[in-house]
């Protein structure tokens, strides 16, 4: 327990994604069985002890403290798990030693409602400050330490030099803690089973195009929807929804995971039905409304009759129990087509390929992408198999070319981690009507890349140099540097004084060259929206 | 509640009204007492300035106020006329920091400035005066404040420093007392390599080893190579942590001691990488037992969290008061 509480301390205070990866791998690698797993399992927010609740600990505290000086500190320290860790009264008389996290994990599990004000206590004695504050995050499941499941992930994966892709992969067949995931990353045996549960199978990505042209004898090419990445599993009986990091949101979105009646993995788009983005041929709505989708626990009736979801298949990977991922995507995508007659229309559609001649055709088409609200077009060789992650050369995304909008340097913000020492975030504004006639600045984005090292230096300057006030750790600018920036689209939004939302904001230039009243208007963003 | 008549709170200091001195004024008086060189207690423009001699020599390495102020020696009571005598009893803070004890009409207040009870290589320890009125500082005035060993925490920083050999630890502390201490701590616990010091601490060090504190071999980082400090420790001040400053460091560790790094959204905040909780504060039960030993009539508590000291003598049927002065910081401690 002692082990796994330093391990908390430390990713706490580590922004650095890599320092917490170490972290986590050595703790990881120098840690037995089972207890790892049962961290493992904490850091990826897979275990619940429905009988502790946050209302127990303060319960117990304040039979145990003056409540006074508890409310006094709970409001100093802000965080009911410290502040009780620090003001727990140190036990009188010899305490059986620290339990270690497999022990914890089982009084843990072991705890009703009805003797949990009895158990947690004995537990809390064993342990000092920290490892208090350790068990109650653990047992409350409340950990904040800015590490996703992925992340968790990776670090087993660069623990044992295993590939990450096979961890997503055999986790799903196994539960905490995970014993037969070590055995066979850690001690070379056989990986776990993976034929009696849905599992979510990791996605194949697509590269940037960039400059490079494609010979389409090679390439297929499919439009780019704007919704999220799922794959859809039936195993066994059971049927899965997942997201592109592998989360289940089958819950979000019952009537796909009802309408895939028999065993295969399939790959596409979700996307709610409407007419924004191609147009009636096109049938989907905006990305802001299937937004109205995500995220929820349960979902009414009324919310999936005015937002009714659908996916775009893209791709199979396992049809009838048989893996089809070696395949070519010429066989994959001859199987999805013949799978469609199985498939509710409601529910599946196909993701169409694009007929054209030559690339130059393809480009023509691409340029009108933007009017029909297409993000994009993907490119995939038609001879290759569907492997896991970004593999150089199988897959482009070919985005429509970016928005560009010139806006003036409004706020500037100092980074964290590495960058806590330069002013990184950037917010930028647009005036609201002429500024040679009093017009003012209203902020329309902030971003905090897209800029280079040098150009990150050259901006920290900057912001150094032309402060005109403080609040905190933001600095006001005098408003004169303008700068290009780069977006994917813009939507109205009632959550912002500017009555606008950027998506995929970044610094695309700095124009040193142009004076600031020659920044662009909020008129023309509003011009851009295609909501 | 009593009162007594010759001695008040006022928003700026404690006024001793007899011989109209204040004690750790806010802002310039003509008869100041200090009880330590802190700059929220010490403050330059007074016109008679009472202190130990060690707290002159910081005010005026400070201010060049250093002449005109009145050393005076530990234990010994001073005169100030009208019937009150003042005398300083060492108080565990920093250098040269002091308790005043005041006494009038056979009536004794000790003010206690800030202070500790646990050991300090840089200054003698704290020492029970009893008094009728003991006005105590309420820094850390928490239940949740509970310093952990200095072993423990200079431990954490050495085990940090012998992890990573590429990097160096950077640790944030008060150019007054604290950085002195922690150098001073790593020397007692057997670190004897070369500490890099930002410049802003440079003339604080050299004050305090002209007073006997020794603190081995110390090194300007202005001007050194980032090769030279990688496996060193290089102490600054907290703000420096953050600052174009810290540039010149070899990935620094970001440390920072203070007793505020008990709270982790307060480390958090500051974007420390290592919390070292080292404090030149009482803790809470410092402060609790302090009272109980020195076992006043009454308490008067003063900046920092007076509210649970305050509920803390009720609980104990102590009386007690919460005084509201201005304008002490705590912020760097």
């Amino acid at each position: 327990m002692q082990a796994f509480a330093a391990l908390l301390d430390r990713l706490t205070y580590t922004n650095s994604r890599n320092r917490k990866l170490e972290l986590i791998a050595d703790y990881l690698r120098a840690t037995p069985d089972p207890d790892r797993g049962w961290a493992l399992a904490a850091l990826t927010g897979e275990l619940d002890f429905p009988a502790v609740k946050s209302s127990i600990i303060r319960n117990l505290l304040t039979e145990r403290v003056d409540p006074v000086l508890y409310t006094l500190s709970r409001d100093y320290v802000g965080d009911t798990a410290e502040t009780a860790s620090l003001l727990w009264p140190e036990p009188l008389g010899e305490q059986p030693p620290a339990p270690s996290l497999d022990e914890t994990v089982a009084l843990l599990r072991g705890m009703t409602r009805a003797n949990v004000a009895v158990e947690l206590p004995r537990l809390l004695d064993r342990l000092e400050a920290n490892g208090r504050y350790a068990l109650i995050k653990l047992a409350t499941g409340a950990m904040r330490i800015g590490v996703s499941a992925r992340l968790a992930k990776t670090a087993f994966a660069q623990a044992f030099d295993v590939n990450v892709e096979d961890v997503e992969e055999y986790w799903h067949g196994v539960d905490a803690p995970y014993e037969p995931l070590f055995d066979w990353a850690a001690k070379g045996a056989d990986p776990p089973r993976l034929d009696l549960v849905p599992l979510f199978r990791p996605f194949m990505l697509a590269h940037p195009l960039e400059e490079r042209e494609v010979d389409l004898a090679d390439y297929a090419a499919e439009w780019k929807w704007d919704g999220i990445r799922v794959q859809i599993v039936h195993t066994a009986g059971k049927t899965r929804v997942y997201s592109r990091s592998g989360d289940d949101i089958s819950d979000s979105f019952p009537e796909i995971a009802d309408a895939l009646p028999f065993p295969a993995v399939l790959d596409g788009e979700l996307l709610v039905r409407g007419s924004h983005q191609g147009g009636e041929e096109g049938g989907a709505a905006s990305f802001n409304a299937l937004q109205q989708r995500l995220g929820r626990k349960t979902v009414s009736k009324k919310m999936m009759r005015d937002y009714p979801a659908f996916v775009r298949l893209y791709d199979v990977l396992l049809a009838d129990s048989e893996d089809l991922r070696e395949r070519e995507w010429r066989e994959r995508r001859a199987a999805l087509e013949s799978l469609m007659n199985r498939l509710d229309d409601d529910r599946f559609d196909l993701s169409s390929v694009i007929q054209a001649e030559d690339f130059t055709t393809l480009s023509q088409m691409r340029e009108k992408a933007r009017d029909s609200a297409i993000e994009g077009i993907m490119l995939k060789k038609r001879d290759s198999p569907y492997v896991a992650g970004r593999r150089s050369g199988l897959w482009y995304k070919w985005k429509r070319d970016p928005l560009l909008i010139d806006c003036v340097l409004m706020y500037a913000q100092r980074g964290s981690g590495k960058r806590s020492s330069f002013y990184s975030d950037f917010t930028f504004g647009c005036w609201d009507g002429d500024p040679d006639r009093g017009a003012e600045l209203l902020p329309v984005g902030k971003a905090y890349f897209g800029f280079t090292d040098e150009e990150l230096k050259w901006l920290d300057r900057h912001v150094r140099q032309n402060t005109v006030k403080r609040f905190g750790p933001v600095r006001e600018t005098d408003k004169s540097l303008v700068l290009e920036v780069a977006f994917d689209s813009v939507h109205a939004s009632k959550r912002h004084k500017s009555g606008l939302a950027m998506r995929f904001p970044r610094i695309h230039r700095i124009r040193r060259d142009k004076p600031a009243h020659e920044a662009d208007r909020i008129d023309a963003l509003q011009a851009m929206i295609r909501d | 509640m009593r009162d007594f008549g010759w001695i008040r709170a006022e928003p700026h200091g404690i006024h001793v009204v007899p011989c109209n001195a204040w004690i750790d004024p806010a802002r310039p008086v003509e008869r100041a007492l200090i009880t330590h060189g802190h700059a929220d207690h010490a403050r330059g423009g007074h016109g008679e300035v009472f202190a130990t001699p060690e707290t002159l020599a910081i005010m005026g390495l400070r201010y060049n106020t250093g002449e005109e102020g009145v050393g005076v020696p530990m234990r010994k009571p001073v005169d100030l006329g009208c019937g009150v005598t003042a005398s300083w009893y060492p108080a565990g803070h920093v250098l040269g920091s002091a308790q005043i004890l005041l006494e009038h009409a056979g009536e004794r207040v000790v003010v206690t400035g800030d202070y500790k009870r646990r050991p300090d290589p840089t200054c003698p320890p704290f020492e029970v005066v009893p008094c009728d009125i003991f006005i105590t500082e309420a820094t850390f005035g928490l239940p949740v404040f509970r310093h952990p060993p200095i072993e423990e925490e200079i431990a954490k920083l050495t085990e940090a420093l012998a992890a990573a050999p590429d990097r160096c630890v950077a640790v944030g502390a008060y150019a007054l007392g604290k950085a002195q201490r922690v150098i001073a701590e790593l020397r007692r616990l057997g670190h004897h390599d070369p500490i890099y010091l930002h410049g802003a601490l440079e003339k604080m060090c050299a004050l305090y080893e002209d007073h006997g504190v020794p603190l081995g071999e110390l090194r300007p980082a202005t001007g050194a190579n980032k090769d030279e400090m990688r496996g060193r420790i290089v102490v600054c001040p907290p703000s420096a942590l953050n600052d174009r400053w810290s540039r010149r460091l070899p990935d620094p560790i970001t440390a920072m001691a203070s007793g505020w790094m008990r709270v982790r959204q307060r480390a958090r905040q500051r974007n420390v990488e290592l919390p070292l909780i080292i404090s030149d504060h009482a803790d809470w039960d410092e402060l609790t037992a302090t009272i109980q030993e020195v076992d006043p009539q009454e308490s008067w508590i003063t900046h920092g969290r007076e509210e649970a000291l305050l509920r803390w003598c009720q609980l104990h049927q102590r009386r007690a008061r919460a005084l509201a002065l201005v304008g002490y910081e705590d912020e760097d401690d």
